[in-house]
């Protein structure tokens, strides 16, 4: 196939052939007033010496050196450079999700295999070949208990991920699926009582995060008895795939709808993630997005197929289960060879690493602030109320070059201005962590001059 | 005869027979040979109502899911349990495979229905030969 650009003779013999003059009056049935008639003023082209110049420049503005404490859904961990060389290589990297899949089997099997490990990570009994992100897959799991209930009503925990369930809202509105949104107890996990009061019997799903948003983590067990009691679905989100290393899977869960960043995938200032979703095998027909499967050949060779893709998009039109035609192969290639090369051992080090981590900040901010929700298990994040604003405070670390945790007043004004997330994994230092410390004291120290 | 002459049919290639107001659905050869080899099929419950027109389950083929369309009104009364594990039935035998029976609300909602000759006719024409 040749892949030429069009001659002023081709324009002429496409216009004609349309039966207007010229291309202008393709556009004809816009307002006047809306067609630019300037000149677009791009810059003029520049040579391949200038383009790497200019972008060199570019990165020279790049913040480097900070210590960063935020976690929040997007978490900072090792990428091992066997993943870029890897998923660089053409064969992967050039091949979009495929639309006449059984050619590809490179990229059938690397999905299988991502399959394989998330079911195994998530102790459900299947999981399709990914979905946009987190949030998107959290969404998407509650469409789906819909569909397998019969019901249309859902119950959020708030300490759910705040912008998951923005997004979970957008969906919610045009779905016209009402929410119930219930709080959180003392120790940081759902309010179990109010968690009861809020399931009825049109509650198609009830939705949980854990480690939840304050770094928590939820008694799923509990939570999925009180929900299946009612007869509705618990669907368990998870924002920091990197916990499983040590966290039981929520097995108890119908549904568990994940991001995946943190293995592997670079923060790229918050896309494109990896998200996911497992469920158990009696909803495979209402599980959105699509499933590779493994099989024989006429030769009795092992093959692998792309099935369940009747019920999407491209063939399902407006019927389709979902309109998440696509998934994040190339993302969830990054997750699968990160999951190969870690395993399960090393998975398991990996959380504790961070674990330890957390546990060494948690005991150096102590000094000077007041840690929140304790009485319930964590894994590398946590609640802390600062003597001065989270706002202030983060200022005063920033020009120490440290960036501190995550303001929460915007989404939980109950917490008050001082409270803000920190998180620490493996990549954070001792030496970062006592700088920060001892940061906070000087800010603690300026406040109480102040008062 | 590929059409039974006793049963009634729809334009969306669902067959009905019915006795006074209890009928039995199920869908054509030609539906079947169109879907190819079917994989799963979605029914309703014994006891859901369905209406005439309407979309009451869908039948999943190796290429695509099709919606099924209940041919008259009425109560379902019982839902064929062996298409559950055995859906390749239909294609083996689409006119003696039930999908399910139905107490019908108005039979005379028969008489709207295509008879065997109508719908090969409608067939040929749909298929072009």
């Amino acid at each position: 196939m040749r892949y030429l650009p069009k001659s002023p003779a081709d324009r002429e013999e496409m216009l004609r052939e349309i039966g207007v003059d010229s291309i202008a009056d393709l556009f004809a049935t816009i307002p006047a007033e809306y067609q630019l008639t300037r000149d677009l003023k791009v810059p003029r082209q520049h040579s391949e010496s200038e383009i790497i110049d200019r972008f060199r420049e570019f990165a020279e503005n790049n913040a480097t050196g900070y210590a960063s404490f935020l976690g929040a859904g997007a978490y900072r961990h090792y990428k091992p450079v066997i993943i870029d060389s890897l998923v660089l290589r053409g064969e992967f990297l050039t091949s979009y999700t495929p639309y006449q899949p059984e050619i590809s089997q490179g990229t059938l099997q690397a999905m299988f295999e991502f399959q394989t490990m998330i079911c195994e990570l998530t102790g459900m009994e299947i999981a399709n070949a990914s979905m946009y992100d987190g949030s998107t897959g959290a969404a998407e799991a509650m469409m789906m208990a819909v569909r397998v209930t019969g019901r249309d009503q859902a119950v959020i925990a708030r300490t759910v991920h705040p912008e998951y369930r923005e997004v979970i809202a957008t969906y919610a509105q045009h779905q016209e699926i009402p929410i119930a949104e219930v709080g959180y107890a003392a120790n940081g996990r759902v309010d179990m009582a109010a968690l009861d009061a809020a399931i009825t019997s049109e509650t198609a799903c009830v939705m949980i995060q854990s480690p939840n948003f304050f770094g928590t983590i939820e008694d799923v067990a509990a939570i999925a008895e009180m929900a299946h009691a009612k007869g509705a679905l618990l669907i368990v989100a998870i924002a920091e795939a990197v916990s499983l290393g040590i966290v039981k899977p929520p097995a108890e869960a119908d549904i568990v709808a994940m991001e995946a960043q943190s293995f592997g995938v670079a923060l790229s200032y918050g896309g494109p993630y990896c998200g996911v979703i497992a469920c158990k095998e009696k909803f495979l027909r209402q599980m959105p997005g699509r499933i590779v499967g493994e099989t024989k050949d006429m030769d009795g060779k092992r093959g692998y197929v792309l099935t369940l893709s009747t019920r999407e998009q491209h063939i399902r039109r407006e019927k389709a289960t979902s309109n998440i035609c696509t998934n994040q192969a190339l993302v969830a290639m990054m997750v699968t060879i990160f999951l190969t090369v870690y395993g399960k051992q090393g998975l398991r080090e990996l959380a504790e690493h961070n674990l330890a981590k957390a546990a060494y900040l948690k005991g150096v901010l102590s000094a000077d602030a007041k840690v929140l929700f304790e009485g319930a298990p964590r894994f590398h994040e946590f609640v802390v109320e600062t003597p001065a604003g989270a706002v202030e405070t983060n200022e005063a670390l920033l020009a120490q070059k440290i960036i501190g945790g995550l303001p929460l007043a915007k989404w939980y004004p109950e917490l008050g201005p001082n409270a803000s997330l920190w998180c620490a994994t493996e990549m954070t230092t001792r030496k970062q962590m006592d700088a920060a410390a001892e940061a906070l004291r000087a800010v603690a120290a300026t406040e109480l001059t102040r008062a | 005869m590929a059409y039974p002459a006793n049963y009634k049919y729809t334009k969306e290639h669902e067959w009905i027979s019915a006795d006074g107001t209890a009928g039995t659905v199920g869908i054509t050869d030609y539906a079947q040979s169109s879907l190819g080899d079917i994989v799963f099929v979605e029914l309703p419950k014994e006891g859901d109502t369905l209406e005439a027109g309407k979309i009451f389950g869908s039948v999943e083929s190796v290429k695509a899911v099709s919606d099924l369309y209940s041919p008259v009104s009425g109560t379902v009364t019982a839902v064929n349990g062996e298409l559950k594990d055995a859906p390749e039935k239909i294609n083996d035998d689409a006119n003696g495979t039930w999908m399910l029976k139905l107490d019908l609300k108005d039979a005379s909602e028969l008489d709207g229905l295509l008879s065997a000759e109508q719908y090969e006719a409608f067939v040929s024409e749909e298929t072009g030969h």
